[in-house]
């Protein structure tokens, strides 16, 4: 009984921490629920990162210029790093870092689904730069102010590199969009298949999103999906409209009372059917993974035998 | 499926100082098996873009922290000492230059 009041006693105390806006640290008390589900968003987040560089990285050796083979070097590497930072943040929270590439490895975490379209033409990569990063940039500004020190200072860093993810691939298009008619359609249809698949990018909607009223309440989410969805469309609609894209939605349009754009509707069972893994690309990006997971095995037993014959 | 356990190596802390005269800050951590490889992470994964001058990689097991536990009484002994900051001192009126 006593061990009971204590542990209520704790979570009030934490959640009044929470309230006053002070930042939760790895060695602070924290409820066991609110580790675990950091560890499954942090983790998840980490993956995506990773499994995020396979789409691109098909297209290194297809970049049409060096300079463009230059740039997307760089940002796929920028990908690696973002995965690194945020596992070193989620193995402040106790779990090993094998133990996360297992988990990702034999299907038990996830990562974000829209990595499991394919990336058909190089318009695709302009198309993943500024709309799936452009979305990822609005997640992650919002979760640079969460509750948990090791995620927020990570998410900062990121935020600062994703500023430069999201032009390229908006001047990817641009380039596209001042070109010949073949390169104007072939920039549109990119468009036409990455904008809904960025919109699911934010989650279910509000009301089927089972873990959002706890984690709001942890201030490890401050705004809802919805919310973020509809900031991420208006701030979105006039890039487009700039270079002359068409949002691929009939519905789109502004809405002068509320300030924001009206739009249509998400086919959620298309983004349930993703999430359980009958999207286009599911099974090669997890086999791709494996397998690179896999061939870089004897390289770190080598560097571990290296660096144990030279202990002293 | 026979599976070896995998290897990803010692935890390392990162420090990173932005410029000669700035202090090193903890900027994350990295997996290496050995300090060469420890450093050659560490400035791939913390300064892509210049971010550091210098770096400083430490095993995570090295660092002694205290314990937020402990917070209170660990540092009670400064509490009572409001003599250390110079707001504890009356100036007469009119004295200037003794901060």
């Amino acid at each position: 009984m006593e061990a009971t009041i204590t542990e209520a006693q704790l979570e009030k105390e934490f959640q009044q921490k929470i309230d006053s806006g002070i930042v939760i640290e790895p060695k602070d008390w924290m409820p066991e629920r609110y580790r675990k589900q950091l560890i499954r968003m942090m983790s998840q987040h980490a993956h995506s990162e990773v499994v995020g560089m396979l789409p691109e990285g098909n297209w290194i050796t297809r970049a049409p210029s060096l300079d463009r083979k230059a740039i997307l070097l760089a940002k796929v590497q920028d990908e690696a790093g973002h995965g690194l930072y945020i596992y070193s943040a989620t193995e402040t929270l106790g779990i090993d870092r094998a133990e996360m590439m297992e988990q990702l490895h034999t299907g038990k975490a996830k990562y974000s689904s829209i990595f499991n379209y394919p990336t058909q033409n190089w318009a695709d990569i302009g198309a993943i730069g500024w709309l799936v990063d452009g979305a990822a940039i609005i997640n992650q500004t919002a979760l640079a102010k969460c509750s948990y020190g090791p995620y927020s200072r990570a998410m900062i860093r990121i935020c600062k590199e994703e500023n430069f993810h999201n032009k390229q691939g908006y001047q990817i298009l641009a380039y596209l969009m001042r070109g010949t008619k073949e390169q104007q359609e072939m920039a549109q249809d990119a468009m036409n298949r990455w904008w809904w698949p960025s919109l699911m990018m934010f989650g279910p909607s509000d009301a089927n999103s089972p873990n959002s009223a706890e984690l709001m309440r942890w201030k490890v989410k401050l705004h809802s999906n919805d919310d973020l969805r509809q900031r991420f469309i208006d701030r979105t609609v006039p890039q487009a409209e700039a270079i002359g894209l068409t949002i691929p939605d009939d519905k789109l349009r502004w809405n002068p009372d509320t300030r924001h754009y009206d739009w249509g509707e998400i086919n959620w069972d298309e983004f349930y059917a993703v999430i359980s893994g009958n999207g286009p690309c599911n099974h090669e990006r997890m086999s791709a993974r494996v397998g690179a997971h896999e061939k870089g095995r004897w390289v770190r037993e080598a560097a571990a035998a290296y660096a144990q014959k030279h202990l002293n | 499926m026979e599976e070896k356990k995998d290897v990803q190596g010692k935890l390392w802390e990162v420090f990173t100082q932005k410029k000669t005269g700035a202090p090193h800050e903890h900027a994350g951590s990295v997996r290496a098996a050995d300090k060469e490889m420890a450093m050659m992470n560490a400035r791939d994964v913390y300064s892509r873009r210049n971010e550091a001058v210098s770096l400083w990689v430490v095993p995570s097991e090295c660092i002694v922290a205290s314990q937020p536990e402990d917070a209170g009484p660990f540092f009670d002994p400064a509490n009572d000492k409001a003599y250390r900051n110079p707001n504890f001192y009356k100036t007469p009126t009119g004295v200037k230059q003794i901060s």
